[in-house]
């Protein structure tokens, strides 16, 4: 049965199962590839989107589940790429290789929202849940408080 | 220098201290990479438009390292324009014009470092030679720029846009015959430029290898058996086949022999390939597979069996001299303290975020295949072998790649993906799930050491004697398991002995960064540590002491007799670099007055690998659990005269850091052949909580720069664990920390 979706404020119908994990419809159905697979049972936080403007891990979630509900992903964040943590993250070269760091965006969106000016403590709780394979935690946690200050400026 | 991937391979070798002999020795049979490398044109990797856009070709591929970023700013910087003004486009695999594609081994900085300049001057010559002829004045009169030749005489200018299409229809000239920038007018080199992809990587495009989408495209996964290459004996196929989404079942023969040595490449893993109009739809098919399998040899196999063997083999006389100089028994025997431990460390397995996989389109004859491999030349010729068609019918886009760490050496997964492909009519993207990378992976391999040192009665050091316990069989070591004559601290105790044996193993092994280095370094400043405590000295002052104290070098016989190659300049240990990084680290963590508390403590450690100079200061707490925290990691590191990229060399040096406590907390092991880890809960990686804070400076020295990948690793292994002792008086012999009663708080 076809479900509706609202997925970076357009509407989408998919005809899948409703067990169907969201990451999938996203990726497969929808063609929106910035969510990523890493493990598939919410370990690493590479598919996180925003469902509600909270940070779910979308390879658990089934696609069902979120009908009607409004679904954020890392390309409907900002019209042109310079929300705050997007900037942020330019400014300060976060990305090796860079797989995570969708995940890594919307957890850190996510934190920013319920918590403008977060603490390191507050950090580590919110994006602990997001694994990076390269390390780059020393500058992800650096641009989630230069955004917080909004000392991050356009990108070099 | 400009050289092909052959030497490459043996530069290599040479850096990871010869232990990469038997790491590469894979079958090196692409056609380009064969013979004399081809002579480097500007048009090869410049294209400059008439609006002055200049575009630059990445001929390496980029895995999170900044390869699409370092290679390219070299060509701009003796180009002589802006950054600004230049777009980055990655070169498709193509040896002969590029020169040799990969990433591996810290080499590309090395290796690109002077013939990715002299490209760069090349293409400006030919714009000034353009200019010259224009205005029919001399070239020697002309200068550049930001973009533009300039005759300050005459007073003219022109862009390169400008100039552009009859300086590309001009002979170009000898890379060699060029001149190149003094470096203090370098205005891109050294200084930071943010990565090419970060604006598409924080926009979330889709620039990685997973995400490649072509019309018509079906999915595939890859059912394979619990044990390394057990085969199909039969399977509920036509079951399968009628599970929604399902157009393909294809059984994997596999050409796999279990042997005593499994070599590089040792050919395709059986098993049963699903091809769906979904992933998810290939994933969900594979729950309703019932396979009968053939486990074969390798599900004898056990962690606990390998063990037993290695202590078995590290009481009897060693198979192997690797290396020897002195009287090393005598020298024990005539020291004042003699400190006897062994040392081991476990499998581990690369798990890379982007899981193996790769597109591929077989049509008309011939093969498309997108690929994140970082040897895509011995990709093709492997795929070429295995398929039976020719190379020059395979085109390899190279496309980003969710981290490699080594994992993207080795093409098994893009066999698989170019073989599916040529049994269907459609193009077809391959990936493996976690589950699968973890359990299939080309592991480290684990190993054991078993170490004497002496000691006089002064506390110097007067013998080391090593025995390390591989895998392998009498010829080879399993890939990245083999050890080279000149493992630290060769050279500096008055008599040394390195003695090999090896046990058979039936499972693929591979590089992971740093290779051999990620872990012996681990082994020798722990046990140099151990050394300096027993001799009552402070380990900085006893191994400064060590350093200044060289010994002959081993000479080219000792090395032709084990089959070792000459190393020449900057791959030979410098005492002086290494000192240099080790009390550059000294002074800014405050070595000297460090605070020592109960629950608290600092360790130290350096290594050279690579080419490159690396030491670490970890401030380390571990609680009444014997849980332990890295608060502060100070690190210094030496890689000659450039930090190329300063911001990402930075980045990378943080990443360096965290994976080697990574490395401290992960084990694979195995039961009747079987892996016994699947993810992420039980081989885990450090997340934000448990990183440090830390600090990465540099010195710099006067030789050619150097790659970071490898040599910002392996140090702070040791370093943790000799904070480890400091805080507890506890000494960590055996890895992961688990093994040793500890874990990461």
């Amino acid at each position: 049965m076809p479900i509706k979706l609202n997925v970076n404020n357009v509407a989408a119908t998919v005809d899948v199962p409703p067990e169907t994990p969201l990451l999938w419809v996203l990726r497969d159905a929808l063609d929106l590839k910035g969510a990523k697979y890493g493990c598939g049972i919410g370990l690493c936080g590479a598919c996180t989107v925003l469902v509600g403007g909270h940070a779910v891990r979308s390879c658990m979630t089934q696609v069902g589940s979120v009908a009607g509900e409004q679904i954020t992903t890392i390309e409907g964040l900002s019209s042109d790429g310079l929300h705050p943590i997007q900037t942020a993250w330019q400014a300060l070269d976060v990305p090796q290789c860079g797989y995570c760091q969708s995940g890594q965006i919307m957890s850190a969106a996510a934190l920013l929202q319920r918590s403008p000016h977060p603490t390191d403590a507050e950090i580590d709780a919110a994006m602990s849940g997001n694994l990076c394979r390269c390390g780059t935690y020393p500058r992800i946690r650096q641009a989630i408080h230069e955004a917080a200050t909004g000392a991050a400026t356009q990108t070099k | 220098m400009q050289m092909n991937r052959r030497s490459f391979l043996q530069l290599t070798a040479l850096a990871g201290g010869g232990l990469a002999l038997n790491l590469y020795r894979s079958p090196l049979n692409s056609a380009e990479a064969q013979g004399t490398p081809p002579e480097l044109t500007p048009q090869a990797f410049i294209h400059i438009g008439s609006d002055g856009v200049v575009t630059i070709m990445a001929r390496a591929s980029e895995s999170g390292q900044g390869m699409r970023n370092m290679l390219p700013m070299l060509i701009a910087e003796e180009l002589d324009v802006d950054w600004k003004d230049v777009r980055v486009q990655q070169a498709e695999l193509n040896e002969k014009i590029y020169g040799a594609q990969f990433s591996g081994g810290s080499a590309n900085t090395p290796e690109g470092w002077e013939p990715m300049r002299r490209v760069g001057a090349a293409g400006r010559q030919l714009l000034i030679t353009a200019a010259a002829q224009t205005w029919s004045v001399p070239e020697a009169e002309c200068t550049t720029q930001s973009g533009r030749v300039l005759h300050a005489a005459s007073s003219r200018s022109a862009s390169y846009g400008e100039l552009a299409t009859k300086a590309s229809g001009l002979p170009a000239p000898a890379l060699s015959s060029v001149k190149l920038k003094d470096p203090k007018d370098y205005r891109i080199i050294g200084h930071s430029q943010t990565g090419v992809d970060t604006h598409a990587i924080v926009t979330g495009k889709p620039i990685f290898g997973i995400d490649v989408q072509l019309p018509g495209m079906l999915h595939a996964a890859i059912e394979k058996a619990p044990v390394f290459a057990g085969k199909v004996k039969s399977a509920n196929i036509d079951q399968i086949k009628a599970l929604p989404g399902v157009r393909h079942v294809l059984v994997i023969e596999g050409g796999i022999t279990p042997a005593a040595y499994t070599p590089w490449e040792p050919g395709m893993e059986p098993g049963i390939a699903i091809v769906a109009d979904t992933w998810w739809q290939a994933q969900q098919a594979r729950k309703h597979l019932k396979v009968d399998w053939d486990l074969g040899p390798a599900a004898t196999q056990s962690t606990d069996g390998f063990r037993k063997k290695a202590a078995e083999l590290l009481q009897a006389p060693p198979r192997t001299t690797v290396r020897k100089y002195g009287d090393v028994d005598a020298a024990l025997k005539s020291s004042a303290n003699v400190v006897d431990a062994t040392y081991e460390f476990p499998f581990i397995a690369h798990v890379t975020l982007e899981p193996q996989g790769a597109t591929a389109h077989w049509k008309d004859g011939k093969l498309e295949m997108w690929s994140t491999s970082t040897l895509p030349g011995d990709g093709r010729s492997l795929v070429a072998k295995t398929l039976g068609i020719q190379e020059s019918d395979i085109t390899t886009h190279m496309m980003r790649s969710g981290g490699s760490f080594g994992r993207r050496l080795q093409n098994d997964w893009l066999v698989e993906a170019a073989w599916i492909a040529k049994q269907i009519d459609a193009p077809v993207k391959l990936l493996w799930s976690r589950e699968d990378d973890v359990a299939h992976d080309p592991f480290r391999p684990g190993g054991t050491m078993g170490l004497k040192g002496g000691l006089d009665a002064q506390g110097k050091l007067t013998a080391w004697r090593q025995h390390f316990v591989t895998y392998g069989d009498d010829k080879h070591s399993t890939s990245g398991g083999g050890i080279g004559g000149d493992a630290y601290p060769a050279d500096f105790p008055p008599a040394y002995a390195l003695y090999t044996s090896s046990q058979p193993l039936m499972l693929r092994t591979g590089a992971l960064r740093a290779p051999g280095d990620n872990a012996y370094c681990w082994v020798a400043q722990s046990f140099l540590d151990e050394l300096a405590h027993a001799a009552k000295r402070d380990p900085l002052d006893f191994q400064l002491e060590l350093l200044s104290n060289k010994k002959a070098p081993w000479s080219s016989s000792e090395r032709d007799a084990v089959g070792d190659h000459e190393p020449t300049g900057p791959s030979v240990l410098i005492p002086e670099r290494y000192k240099g990084v080790l009390e550059l680290v000294a002074e800014k963590s405050g070595w000297a007055n460090r605070s020592k508390t109960p629950g608290r403590g600092m360790g130290i450690a350096a290594w050279f690998c690579h080419l490159g100079y690396f030491a670490v200061v970890a401030d380390v707490g571990v609680d009444a659990q014997n849980k332990v925290t890295v608060h502060r990691i100070w690190a210094a590191g030496d890689v000659g005269s450039q930090i190329i990229n300063p911001a990402a060399a930075e980045n990378i040096a943080f990443g360096g850091i965290i994976e080697g406590m990574s490395h401290m907390g992960q084990e694979i092991t195995l039961e009747d052949g079987k892996v016994q880890q699947s993810n992420f809960q039980n081989h885990p990686i450090m997340r934000m909580r448990q990183a440090p804070k830390i600090e990465v400076y540099w010195r710099k020295t006067d030789f050619s720069p150097t790659g970071l990948g490898e040599p910002t690793l392996p140090p702070t292994l040791p370093a943790v664990s000799n904070a480890i002792f400091a805080a507890t008086g506890k000494r960590i012999r055996s890895l992961p920390l688990q093994r040793s009663g500890f874990s990461w708080a």
